[in-house]
């Protein structure tokens, strides 16, 4: 009987041991600065391979203006844009990963849309690029435009995507019947098209510009003009970290703001003794910006001077390898574009 | 008395503890999902799920319900598992026989095509049917007829469809040919066993499979027709084949590779029944008297079948749950179309990960029920 008794209890203590733990974590809410500087490096969702957005090369090196907010994060909060985790995801998984706490930052050329940002625990941020869909087919196709489409067409795309959405309500207004052909990542998608399975390759028109790239033979291959629906894409955060939701909407800020006025990787340092109050914000001459979030003050310089202000992030991963040399309305609102930011006051 | 609590303590803490993980894990989940606001509920169940399918048995467009896509998901594992299994055992029959056979070539054709398909990952064999081999088919205007009136394109399989007329009358006649061969077999053997007289069940039977269905095409008004494929031009290069049935060849790659790969093993289940059995038995069966024929039949068989059965049935549950690979080449089976896209656009994570498993536990406990009551059926019976 003693025995049992003594099992009993230190099997009672261990079960309880195991509880405190984990209620112990349990009550510290989710201080994702916190960890993050703990831990040393920012994890951060990106794509499975989208040129342009995030991509790695073939030592494993990624770029992409979605990298670079992820970059631009960890060189506010962290000093160097290089400590970060990058996480590739697919579509289907890239929200249960931040929602679960997997990663910290999901930016993965993910569209805003009411019901994701009100019903499953994110928070979008801002928009890093508008986007739209499109269709994607043959040259010699003879197709020029979305109104040739016919009945029983198929069209490959990815699952988990607004894209599925966008097409269903394209192709039932228009009243076509169509196959839709829905494959789990995007390489897939892109073999699929490109080995003729499918007539369009549908997916936001960024996607396609990029996956074009990775064709067979790109120039058989075009952009249809049409855009079918709007696609902000931005980085989403966990619902319930208000600080670390500021951070990243700042950082990305702070790229587009610096543009705007003018600061760059290069001229960073100078602008510190700028006549502009806004510029000398900016640059953490003046103000205590960096306060409000426990950063010190050369939060955005370090994200300037090491990432570089949108344009330069956009220039570097999109126009200069060819995927949009256009920036259409990714451009500033004071060129004709509609990137617009809130003042870093 | 203690050895009455010695004998129960462990087994009441060991329930206590296992359900004290469970409502912890429960309780955790719900404070975190609280936290995150992410609200519990099948709710979702009902609303208009917004995309469509590529290839649904039953009725399906975006306007239905995520209860509905649940189905269509469910049915397409069903179909492929199904075709599959049915493959599986006749090639695996088929190889595991060979296997035995006394001739050199044949003997290690199946042992090489065992070995072959076995050892490869199934991902890749699948990998292999959807883009290497499927890949290499012709376009549907360069396809040319295979017997006739069926095509084989990369996008898909094109058969002619079955218009029929008083397809009613043609399926009751199907029903009443079963009955009669179940009461002519019961019949012929109460005659064997009474009067030691055979009769000839088998051509019987064959006999009215034919003759009763045909019959109903002449009197009983049933006619059919067949909806013969057309192709159709979409743009100046690319064309679709209307009019018939498309099999989609996620669909056909699928089936493909989970058959080739499962039936390796159940070739190997097939020989080691076979093997089981000793070899006094048949030379006792042919002492009797009885012809190889039966001796297969009446000795071998029923003895080697109980060896066959339970591992069989292992690689059956296998295949069913191995179809959920097919998200990685668009088959919209269960995995693909609720734990991939409704779980997308809905977010219930929890919820639809915890139907989709219930629901794969169900299919692989209904197979395990079958083929335990067959085995029990044809298992020796202590008299």
């Amino acid at each position: 009987m003693f025995k049992v008794i003594k099992k009993l209890t230190s099997f009672v203590a261990m079960v309880a041991v195991l509880f405190a733990f984990t209620t112990e974590a349990m009550a510290k809410k989710s201080k994702t600065l916190k960890n993050t500087q703990k831990k040393g490096f920012v994890r951060c969702g990106v794509s499975q391979g989208l040129p342009g957005f995030s991509n790695a090369d073939a030592s494993g090196n990624w770029t992409g203006v979605d990298v670079d907010v992820c970059r631009a994060v960890a060189a506010a909060v962290l000093g160097d844009a290089n400590k970060v985790k990058f996480t590739p995801l697919s579509a289907k998984e890239r929200f249960t990963a931040l929602t679960s706490g997997e990663i910290d930052i999901l930016s993965r050329n993910t569209t805003w849309t009411l019901s994701r940002d009100a019903d499953i625990g994110l928070t979008f941020v801002g928009v890093n690029f508008y986007d739209g869909q499109g269709f994607m087919v043959r040259k010699n196709s003879g197709i020029t435009s979305v109104n040739q489409f016919k009945n029983g067409i198929s069209a490959c795309t990815n699952i988990g995507t607004t894209t599925e959405l966008n097409m269903r309500d394209f192709f039932n207004s228009r009243g076509i019947s169509y196959e839709p052909v829905a494959f789990e990542k995007a390489d897939e998608v892109v073999a699929a098209y490109d080995a003729g399975r499918c007539d369009t390759y549908t997916t936001d028109k960024s996607g396609l510009a990029a996956q074009r790239t990775k064709m067979k033979n790109p120039d058989e291959h075009m952009v249809l003009p049409e855009t079918i629906s709007k696609e902000p894409l931005g980085p989403v955060v966990r619902q319930g970290d208000a600080v670390w939701e500021d951070i990243v909407r700042w950082s990305l800020n702070t790229m587009i703001e610096a543009e705007e006025y003018g600061i760059t990787s290069s001229n960073a340092d100078s602008m510190k003794t700028s006549d502009n109050p806004a510029i000398k914000r900016l640059v953490g001459a003046e103000g205590e910006l960096g306060a409000a979030f426990g950063l010190d003050n050369d939060w955005s310089l370090r994200i300037i001077k090491q990432v570089g202000n949108y344009g330069e992030s956009y220039k570097r991963n999109i126009a200069d390898p060819g995927i949009l040399p256009d920036r259409g309305p990714n451009q500033l609102w004071t060129k004709g574009g509609i990137l617009y930011v809130p003042p870093a006051r | 008395m203690n050895n009455k609590i010695k004998k129960i303590l462990p087994q009441i803490i060991t329930v206590l503890f296992v359900l004290g993980i469970f409502g912890f894990f429960t309780f955790n989940a719900q404070i975190n999902m609280d936290n995150r606001g992410i609200d519990f509920g099948f709710g979702f169940l009902t609303q208009e799920s917004s995309f469509d399918v590529q290839f649904s048995l039953i009725e399906y467009s975006g306007s239905h319900s995520y209860a509905r896509a649940y189905l269509v998901g469910l049915l397409n594992t069903l179909l492929v598992s199904f075709i599959s299994i049915i493959f599986c055992t006749i090639l695996g029959v088929i190889f595991g026989v060979a296997r035995l056979s006394s001739n050199y070539l044949i003997r290690n054709s199946a042992a090489w095509y065992v070995e072959f398909f076995r050892n490869i990952p199934l991902l890749l064999q699948i990998f292999f049917w959807y883009y290497a081999a499927l890949r290499a088919l012709p376009v549907p205007e360069k396809a040319g007829p295979w017997f006739g009136v069926t095509y084989m394109t990369i996008k898909g399989y094109y058969i002619p469809s079955f218009i029929w007329t008083n397809l009613d009358i043609f399926l009751y006649s199907i029903l009443a040919v079963i009955v009669s061969i179940i009461i002519i077999s019961t019949y012929a053997k109460k005659i064997q066993e009474n009067e030691g007289k055979q009769i000839p069940v088998f051509f019987i039977a064959l006999g009215l499979i034919f003759v009763i269905p045909a019959l109903t095409f002449f009197i009983g008004g049933v006619s059919l027709d067949f909806g013969i494929p057309v192709l159709k031009q979409l743009s100046k290069t690319s064309y679709v084949f209307e009019g018939g049935i498309g099999l989609p060849p996620e669909l056909i790659a699928l089936v493909l590779a989970l058959s080739l790969y499962t039936s390796t093993f159940v070739a190997e289940c097939v020989r080691a029944g076979i093997q089981g059995i000793g070899k006094g038995q048949k030379e006792a069966a042919a002492s009797v008297g009885l012809t190889p024929n039966q001796i297969l039949k009446l000795v071998v068989m029923p003895q080697a079948l109980r060896i066959i059965i339970p591992p069989t049935t292992n690689q059956y549950l296998n295949l069913t749950k191995n179809s959920s690979l097919a998200a990685a080449i668009a088959y919209p089976d269960l995995v693909l179309v609720f734990a991939g896209t409704a779980l997308m656009q809905t977010g219930k994570a929890i919820e639809i990960v915890s139907i989709t498993m219930l629901t794969y536990l169900s299919i692989s406990l209904a197979i395990a029920a079958i083929m335990n009551w067959y085995n029990k059926k044809i298992e020796i019976k202590e008299k």
